[in-house]
């Protein structure tokens, strides 16, 4: 460490010192578990510290364990121990003794939404650079008690050790009633990487133990005493009215309340079963105005064109010239959404797997009227969510039957069909090449044109995003915008080409859009990277080696160079085939390229996945094998986008109402997975979750063609290619 | 409207419990709600996606469309009852702990109870056996190669 540095820093460290004030307590203590906090709901609210200061981001609590406290969400991708690593290391204290406290309104940052791949990226930054503030305030604390200079003293293990004498003290001990506080320095130092223990490594995650062992850990596990358990019909259709409901709902045995506001009803029974027979009661005898309000669709491609307008490209010159096109396609989580919301003397207090509690106070502000500090929504892990699912839209659809039934915890969960029908999906794409060749097979000419629909109708302050407020009594008005918005992500190809054209149309489409895992990216690099491998196959080239001379940047052609050495002796025999697909998420995030094996079975009209590979450079790898699990992951989800899956309608309804009517893939088809990484600690962190769906989809896509044949440009590919 | 309720014993995780639930009320809202356990999950209730698997006497159960009245005199097993006396890990659960074979997590109760029930039937599957034995579990968050390297880890150590 240069000494220049270490100096300024110790005055920093020192100067800052004056800010440990006598704080009267600690934290509220709960009995301390590793990985998520206990349950986050008994942590009382606090007076949350701007995000420039240490205590907004770790608290050492009165055992002296270590608490992290972080504005986003447990999404499955491994938020929690990632944190714990980079505070631990810069504490250097285990992973497993550090506490997370996951986004709430009444504990945490505003750190917006947890979308995007940014939490590796900034929040857990942040936490590194609180952590190694609290070390450096401890130190410097210890100084001053020891009267010795702060390089006499290391922090190991959750104590502070005097070099001289080999003596330990507690954080509890030298802190005493303190607790810490203070500016994070700009000019803070670091733990140099080269001393790293735990980040970089395959830690295992905290929450995992908990999980095979069935021990609560999800919002649909929180109980509350008396809790009121919650369903809601929904519309049989977009813009449905009700016009009336059963009223002897209300005596069916447990029936507590049935709630109507305008074509909003829910029920609220004693037990959920009773709240599950008075909903179909409510279904069966509950009547609605509609219309047919869903278009007939044969081709996505001709629908968005159609709605679009033409691109007017003219393509008599271009070597070579395709169109594209995706469905709608769901997030389909697991777990249908669930909340539990209290109101009670104008307080209400939601427990929510929202993607970001702040954005929906606001919301569920502007939906209720209450101020947003009479508000607190606390995160809670839920079903994996890959996007915006019907976390939100539950949450308030809890919190209008709460106000309706005050006092009493009420908790909702939607049923499959709701989050089937309700969910905003995926928006349909459609996508126009055009391209050139000069004679030794480089790209002189490159169109592109994608028709879409918004991709994030998340809230956003306004209730109208909250499907429900739509259908009050006194509707909230829902603006969809007019922009692609994050259709355009990746549609720029990250390859040399001269003079690319890129041009977007906008669609309202028929169907509910919102962010769904990597937005845009994944029909944009489905169709960069079908159209690359044609153009491959005209130039007379490898398809890798046609991309590696297309790229400058060295981290592509590493991780191009890197995926060729894996697969070049792969055998493939009769009927099967291996396709590629690469790009860099966002032109600005991880470097992933993607190969994929598999069979084709045109007589039997069967496609057998058999093995994917990637190879990431997500930048610094924080956790090694959780960036393999988000990597292997993404591409098992992006092979299921891709084969099967496509969201159906009728003029009347949503018919994807279940499994059997918007098909998965199942264990049958689920390839070998095989990750290898580029770990490059002396970068910044990339985040990697959302890099793997755009590459998978063309690798599959691209691997079909080997394999039989047949190019399919129009998804999914099972519909289109027997 | 009459409340009209049945009442069955239920021998859970080897306790015996006297339920009063209603005729129809499928199996999984007993556990979860009135004897609190968390391990079997609401995922479709169609018997689609095997969330909410626990074993009864051995075999797997899609207790999200079982009748809890049809479970009188078995032994109903969850995901929580595998696990030895000691706390102690069962061998499955232990080798997806190892293989850290889950994302968010929703799913590995039935992952799991599927596995078990494949194992306890034949102690080494072949790759296909094991993928037939997890045809009714769905994952979303694309764990499924993890979750057949987990299988595979238990068969061959038995």
């Amino acid at each position: 460490m240069p000494s220049i540095n270490r100096r300024h820093f110790i005055q920093t460290a020192a100067g800052l010192s004056i800010g440990f004030t006598l704080f009267g307590c600690f934290p509220q203590q709960e009995k301390t578990v590793a990985g998520t906090a206990p349950t986050p709901s008994t942590l009382p609210p606090r007076n949350i510290p701007d995000g420039s200061q240490i205590d907004a981001w770790l608290q050492i609590l009165e055992d002296g364990s270590i608490r992290v406290l972080t504005g986003k969400m447990e999404l499955g991708q491994g938020l929690t121990v990632a944190m714990q690593q980079v505070a631990g290391e810069e504490l250097n204290t285990p992973p497993e003794k550090i506490q997370i406290v996951l986004a709430d309104t009444g504990l945490t940052q505003n750190e917006g939404y947890t979308a995007g791949s940014r939490a590796m990226e900034r929040s857990a930054m942040q936490v590194r650079r609180a952590a190694a503030a609290a070390k450096a305030m401890l130190v410097s604390l210890a100084a001053e008690q020891w009267e010795l200079s702060t390089d006499q003293i290391q922090v190991q293990d959750g104590q502070v050790i005097r070099l001289d004498k080999n003596e330990k003290i507690s954080f509890r001990e030298l802190l005493a009633d303190r607790q810490i506080e203070g500016t994070i320095p700009e000019d803070l130092v670091l733990k140099p990487k080269e001393d790293y223990e735990w980040v970089g490594q395959p830690i295992p995650h905290p929450d995992m133990e908990k999980i095979v062992r069935g021990e609560a850990l999800y919002v649909q596990d929180l109980r509350f005493p008396e809790m009121i358990h919650a369903r809601v019909l929904k519309p049989k259709v977009y813009g449905a009215k009700l016009t009336s409901w059963p009223e002897e709902t209300q005596q069916m045995p447990g029936v507590v309340k049935v709630v109507q506001n305008g074509s909003f009803l829910g029920v609220l029974a004693e037990e959920e079963f009773q709240a599950i027979q008075a909903l179909k009661t409510l279904g069966e005898g509950s009547e609605w105005e509609t219309s047919r309000p869903l278009p007939k669709v044969e081709s996505w491609a001709d629908y968005m064109e159609e709605a679009g307008g033409p691109s007017g490209l003219n393509t008599n010159k271009a070597t070579h010239a395709a169109v594209y096109a995706k469905p709608y396609t769901m997030h389909g989580s697991i777990g249908p959404s669930c909340a539990i919301a209290r109101y009670e003397e104008g307080q209400l207090h939601i427990w929510s797997h929202t993607q970001g509690v702040y954005p929906l106070r606001s919301s569920i502000s502007d939906l209720t009227g209450l101020a947003e500090e009479n508000i607190r929504i606390s995160g809670v892990r839920g079903s994996g969510c890959y996007g915006h699912n019907g976390a939100d839209d539950v949450a308030a659809d809890a919190a209008l039957l709460a106000m309706a039934y005050p006092g009493q915890h009420i908790r909702l969960q939607w049923q499959r069909e709701n989050e089937h029908q309700w969910e905003p999906y995926g928006s349909a794409m459609r996508m126009e090449l055009s391209a050139s060749l000069t004679g030794d097979g480089k790209i002189s000419s490159w169109d592109y044109h994608l028709w879409s629909d918004g991709h994030s109708t998340r809230p956003r302050g306004n209730a109208g995003n909250l499907v429900s407020a739509r259908y009050l009594e006194e509707a909230f008005e829902f603006n969809p915008g007019s922009r692609v918005g994050g259709g355009t992500r990746n549609s720029e190809p990250y390859y040399d080409i001269p003079g690319a054209r890129i041009q977007d149309h906008y669609v309202k489409g028929p169907l509910r859009v919102s962010a769904l895992r990597s937005l845009g990216a994944y029909a944009n690099i489905f169709a960069i990277e079908s159209f690359i491998e044609e153009l491959s196959e005209k130039a007379g080239k490898d398809p890798l080696d046609f991309r590696i001379e297309h790229s400058s940047d060295e981290r592509s052609v590493a991780v191009l160079q890197k995926l060729k050495e894996l697969t070049q002796n792969e055998p493939s025999t009769e009927g099967e085939g291996i396709g590629f697909g690469f790009s860099r998420y966002k032109n600005t995030a991880s470097y992933c390229a993607v190969a994929a094996k598999l069979r084709v079975d045109l007589s039997a009209k069967k496609i057998t996945p058999i093995k994917m590979w990637a190879v990431i450079d997500a930048g610094e790898t924080i956790n090694t094998d959780g960036l393999k699990n988000q990597t292997e992951g993404g591409m098992i989800q992006a092979a299921s986008w891709t084969l099967k899956e496509e969201v159906k309608f009728e003029a009347e309804q949503v018919i994807s109402k279940d499994w059997a009517g918007y098909p998965i893939l199942r264990h049958d088809a689920i390839p070998e997975t095989e990750v290898h990484i580029i770990n490059r600690p002396e970068l910044p962190p990339l985040g990697g979750g959302e890099a793997a769906q755009g590459p998978a989809a063309a690798a599959v896509a691209n691997a079909v063609y080997a394999a039989c044949g047949k190019r399919v440009r129009e998804l999914p590919v099972e519909a289109h290619v027997f | 409207m009459q409340s009209t309720k049945s009442t069955t014993q239920l021998t859970v995780n080897g306790k015996k419990n006297s339920i009063d639930h209603h005729p129809e009320e499928p199996l999984l809202y007993v556990l979860r709600n009135q004897l609190g356990i968390n391990g079997p999950k609401y995922g479709c209730g169609l018997g689609q996606c095997g969330a909410c698997m626990v074993l009864v006497d051995g075999q797997p159960a899609l207790s999200c469309i079982v009748p809890a009245g049809s479970a009188s005199g078995k032994e109903i097993t969850t995901l929580a009852g595998l696990q030895n006396k000691d706390g102690s890990l069962h061998p499955v659960q232990q080798a997806f702990l190892e293989e850290q074979a889950a994302q968010c997590g929703y799913c590995t109760n039935g992952m799991i109870i599927s596995s078990v029930a494949l194992l306890n039937q034949n102690p080494q599957p072949s790759d296909a056996e094991i993928r037939q034995g997890l045809q009714t579990n769905l994952c979303r968050c694309g764990t499924q190669s993890r979750v057949i390297r987990a299988v595979k880890k238990v068969g061959k150590e038995i």
